[in-house]
């Protein structure tokens, strides 16, 4: 991702604009989420109105279910949603290697820095 | 051994990293556009953008006028555009005025010019309150606005995504551009604050 750093506009004199406001990702899993959503859609692989209504969906039953409201689950949810009904993605596989993952030793993402996820870069 | 869980109770973070293993192996997701999305809605675009937009607006008259007439096209002359900007309509506030915009329904928000939506943008409090009691909400986010103060409430969607102009703060006659822009901050393009005094 070398390339991309390089083409990293910061022109300007003023801050970056992270500098300007909160952290928009409270976790990396949520940036994580939203850009598959992106790249997917970037991609051609679905209108993003037809997410979006998924989304609106998602985010009025959460509310109605009440409980701790967490928009990127919502956001997360829709896109799982529309995947599978767009036939990309059979989500009985997404659980059989969510359960896979959930069987590494603890701390396994501490010890191998060269695996190739970048923990989104967060500090 | 424990148990193995359901997968609907396994962390949230697990199933996002399963679901990109697999959009990766099956093509459908390219990682490094993945990461490049990512980076540049983390790190590139952000409220500073609109702070640009608004400090032009209130130096440059042609400018402003051209931004309330098109908006999308007018930030577009900034180089600002993209996803979820495809027409940004501009509301400008005035000392009888002001806007607040709030999306019912999800979180539409202009992201070429603000970034991505704050926790409170997209909280279902704000989103119902914003509607049914602006000026009681305005004030908890610290701005009381008198009796004689009009409040529009604009609800953004996919078709239209809005943006406030903010009101250019007294005392600022003699700023450049340049010196405005750390006044206007996300909260007044969204119409919850008015844009920053000058120290």
């Amino acid at each position: 991702m070398s390339s991309s750093l390089l083409q990293l506009d910061i022109e300007g004199p003023a801050a970056p604009p992270r500098s300007n406001g909160e952290l928009v990702f409270a976790a990396p899993w949520e940036s994580r989420a939203f850009g598959l959503a992106m790249a997917l859609h970037d991609g051609g692989l679905f209108e993003w109105e037809a997410f979006r209504q998924e989304l609106i969906k998602g985010v009025a039953l959460a509310e109605a279910a009440g409980g701790e409201f967490s928009y990127y689950r919502c956001w997360l949810e829709a896109l799982q949603g529309l995947l599978a009904t767009e036939g990309l993605v059979d989500l009985a596989a997404v659980d059989d290697r969510t359960a896979e993952l959930a069987c590494r030793p603890p701390g396994h993402d501490h010890r191998h820095h060269d695996h190739g996820h970048d923990h989104a870069g967060r500090h | 051994m424990s148990p193995v869980p359901a997968p609907s109770d396994l962390p949230v973070e697990l199933r996002t990293e399963a679901l990109e293993s697999i959009l990766i192996e099956k093509g459908l997701v390219d990682p490094a556009v993945l990461d490049k999305f990512i980076k540049t809605y983390a790190e590139d675009v952000g409220p500073l953008n609109g702070a640009r937009v608004v400090a032009k607006a209130w130096t440059d008259p042609d400018y402003k006028a051209r931004l309330m007439e098109d908006g999308t096209a007018a930030i577009a002359e900034l180089g600002y555009k993209g996803p979820q900007g495809e027409c940004i309509v501009v509301l400008e506030n005035t000392p009888t005025l002001h806007h607040l915009v709030v999306c019912t329904l999800c979180s539409c928000y202009p992201w070429p010019v603000l970034g991505l939506p704050p926790g409170w943008y997209k909280d279902p409090a704000y989103r119902s309150r914003a509607v049914r009691e602006p000026r009681a909400l305005l004030a908890e986010f610290g701005l009381e606005l008198g009796p004689d103060v009009e409040i529009k409430v604009y609800d953004s969607s996919s078709e239209v995504r809005y943006m406030v102009l903010p009101e250019r703060p007294a005392g600022t006659e003699n700023l450049s551009e340049e010196e405005l822009v750390p006044l206007i901050t996300r909260e007044a393009m969204t119409g919850v604050a008015k844009a920053k005094s000058p120290a």
